[in-house]
């Protein structure tokens, strides 16, 4: 070996060093940052959670207590009925993309799905606001649902292209070859092969929209009182949240943190969940 | 040729612009056993899935001439009905992954809607596996999932799988490429035992195999069928001189 040789071989050491240091940091800090933020949220908020938070309705202005009853019931309602619609429309444009790749249609909608992922909520909830809310003239859950079911199309169709196209043929040709159906194969032998990352594209969905407030400022708007109708106004938790935090009363500040706390266990419960069905319906081929 | 099942006519497939085969015409005899043979890439695979219409999977794939299942052009058939009567079993094992032993088997029925009884859905299975020689081996545990078997086992369940629809034709596609010596006996002696009730195409590299279980021998040759006879008369005294050079093992 010359000198030549074993002096490279040194300098790649040195970098290769530098690179695995920089790598762990910066993983660190990653880390670091969302535990900070996490401890920073439930220190503030954990105190502040009691049963009222959970069963009562906001108190009027300038008195203390009260709960976010209605805001919880809203966010379960809204964001309930925003996975309804855009669960199966999703899976389904997922399906189609991931039938016909290299087609000009499909290239065309995975285009549109990437532009979608880009468009800020906001404006969104205008959109909704401009075709829904202003037609027939009021606020209402629904159009908050179908603001958020919009957002919640990309991780969906994504999701489930993405597991559908890493499935052998081999399994659908098994299928087809023995005389079944085309729906049928997609509906009991592709669908349930990939049932482990579809699910966790529907939860990574409604992940991402639980915790929208500008959507909705413009549909599902807020509600004091609580309410089951879809047709009308409701509070949502993100919102409820927004409103508390800016307004100039302590306690308020003290039911947005309780807010924020419930907020985060439910998304960090949501990627438990895709955690533990990740590995439990991981299907081997 | 009596008892005729299979025919076609100048059938040539294409992907693209590359003719892959050359205009086939051959009959295939009833309950028998005829064994595909020819270098790789010779077109035997593209052959058979054209027989099951599976190239209507592949858009590059185009498919010319007849073929013919008793008297009725299949192209002329729904593609489903056309499957449903000539049964495929693939190179690779391919059981389904999220079914069960028991439901990989009687997975024919359910795909197509076919409701069943319980018990005579196991007698199906039981029956089906029995064929197969897995029944002693899985008998005990027919709800584990069918990837939990070995890969010998796993494609004498898709064999099962195929025969429990009771097809006209079962087509094996080098069925047992990817096993082990014992495995690949098993596979032999269960095609030698089909024998007589099923009609069987199988394509094969291994002569051995071919010569022993298989009634008539096709040869092919980059897209063309260069030799078809009884597999005695191909294996002992061939005509064309590149089926003796296959054979013989001096290219291939
Ligand atoms: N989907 C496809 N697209 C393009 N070309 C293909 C496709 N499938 C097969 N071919 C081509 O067709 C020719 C015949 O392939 P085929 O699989 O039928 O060969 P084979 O006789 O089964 O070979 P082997 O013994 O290796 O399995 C090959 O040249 C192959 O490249
Ligand atoms: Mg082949």
């Amino acid at each position: 070996m010359t000198p030549y040789d074993i002096q490279g071989l040194q300098g790649r050491r040195v970098k290769d060093r530098i690179f695995t240091s920089l790598v762990w940091g910066l993983t660190f800090s990653c880390l670091a940052v969302v535990f900070i933020i996490l401890f920073y949220i439930f220190e503030k908020g954990i105190g502040s959670l009691n049963w009222a938070i959970f069963s009562q309705n906001p108190k009027p202005v300038g008195e203390n207590g009260g709960g976010m009853l209605n805001a919880i019931v809203g966010s379960l309602m809204v964001v309930s009925i925003a996975a309804i619609l855009a669960i199966p429309v999703g899976v389904s444009v997922g399906i189609y993309l991931a039938e016909n790749r290299g087609r000009k249609l499909s290239d065309r909608i995975a285009l549109a799905v990437d532009v979608l992922q880009g468009i800020p909520s906001i404006v969104i909830g205008i959109v909704i606001y401009v075709w829904i809310v202003k037609p027939t003239g009021k606020f209402s859950s629904y159009s908050g649902s179908i603001a958020l079911a919009i957002m919640m199309l990309p991780p969906i169709i994504k999701n489930t292209e993405e597991t559908l196209i890493l499935i052998p043929t081999t399994l659908k040709e098994a299928s087809l070859a023995l005389g079944a159906s085309y729906f049928r194969t997609t509906m009991k032998v592709m669908l349930p092969a990939g049932i482990g990352g579809i699910f966790s594209g529907c939860i990574i969905g409604i992940a991402r929209i639980a915790g929208e407030v500008a959507p909705l400022l413009f549909t599902a708007f807020g509600n004091p009182a609580l309410n089951f109708n879809i047709l009308k106004p409701v509070d949502t938790i993100p919102k409820v949240i927004f409103t508390y935090a800016s307004s100039p009363y302590d306690d308020w500040h003290r039911i947005a943190w309780g807010g924020s706390v419930i907020l985060v266990s439910f998304i960090i419960l949501l990627n438990t969940i895709i955690k533990i069905f990740e590995s439990r319906w991981k299907v081997q081929f | 040729m009596e008892g005729t099942i299979l025919r076609t006519e100048n059938l040539r497939v294409s992907f693209g612009d590359n003719l892959v085969v050359k205009g086939i015409n051959m009959e295939i005899g009833e309950k028998k056993v005829t064994a595909f043979m020819g270098p790789s890439g010779c077109g035997k695979t593209t052959i058979l899935r054209a027989i099951n219409r599976l190239h209507e999977l592949t858009p590059e794939a185009k498919v010319e001439g007849k073929i013919f299942l008793h008297s009725e052009n299949i192209n002329e058939m729904e593609a489903m009905t056309v499957r449903r009567r000539v049964g495929m079993v693939f190179q690779r094992p391919n059981p389904f992954p999220t079914m069960s032993i028991y439901e990989n088997v009687i997975s024919g029925f359910t795909l197509n809607g076919i409701k069943l009884k319980t018990d005579e859905k196991n007698h199906i299975v039981e029956d089906a596996l029995k064929k197969v020689a897995l029944w002693d081996e899985v008998k005990d545990h027919l709800k584990k999932r069918a990837t939990s078997l070995s890969g010998g086992q796993q494609q004498r369940l898709c064999l099962a799988r195929a025969v429990a629809m009771k097809p006209e034709v079962i087509l094996l596609d080098e069925p047992t490429s990817a096993l082990d010596p014992l495995s690949t006996a098993k596979i032999e002696d269960l095609l030698y035992e089909l024998k007589g009730n099923y009609t069987l195409i199988i394509v094969t590299h291994n002569m051995q195999q071919a010569a022993r279980i298989s009634d008539m021998t096709a040869f092919f040759y980059l897209g063309e069928l260069l030799e078809y006879d009884d597999t005695k008369k191909v294996f002992t005294n061939p005509k064309n001189e590149k089926t003796q050079n296959y054979i013989t093992g001096r290219f291939g």
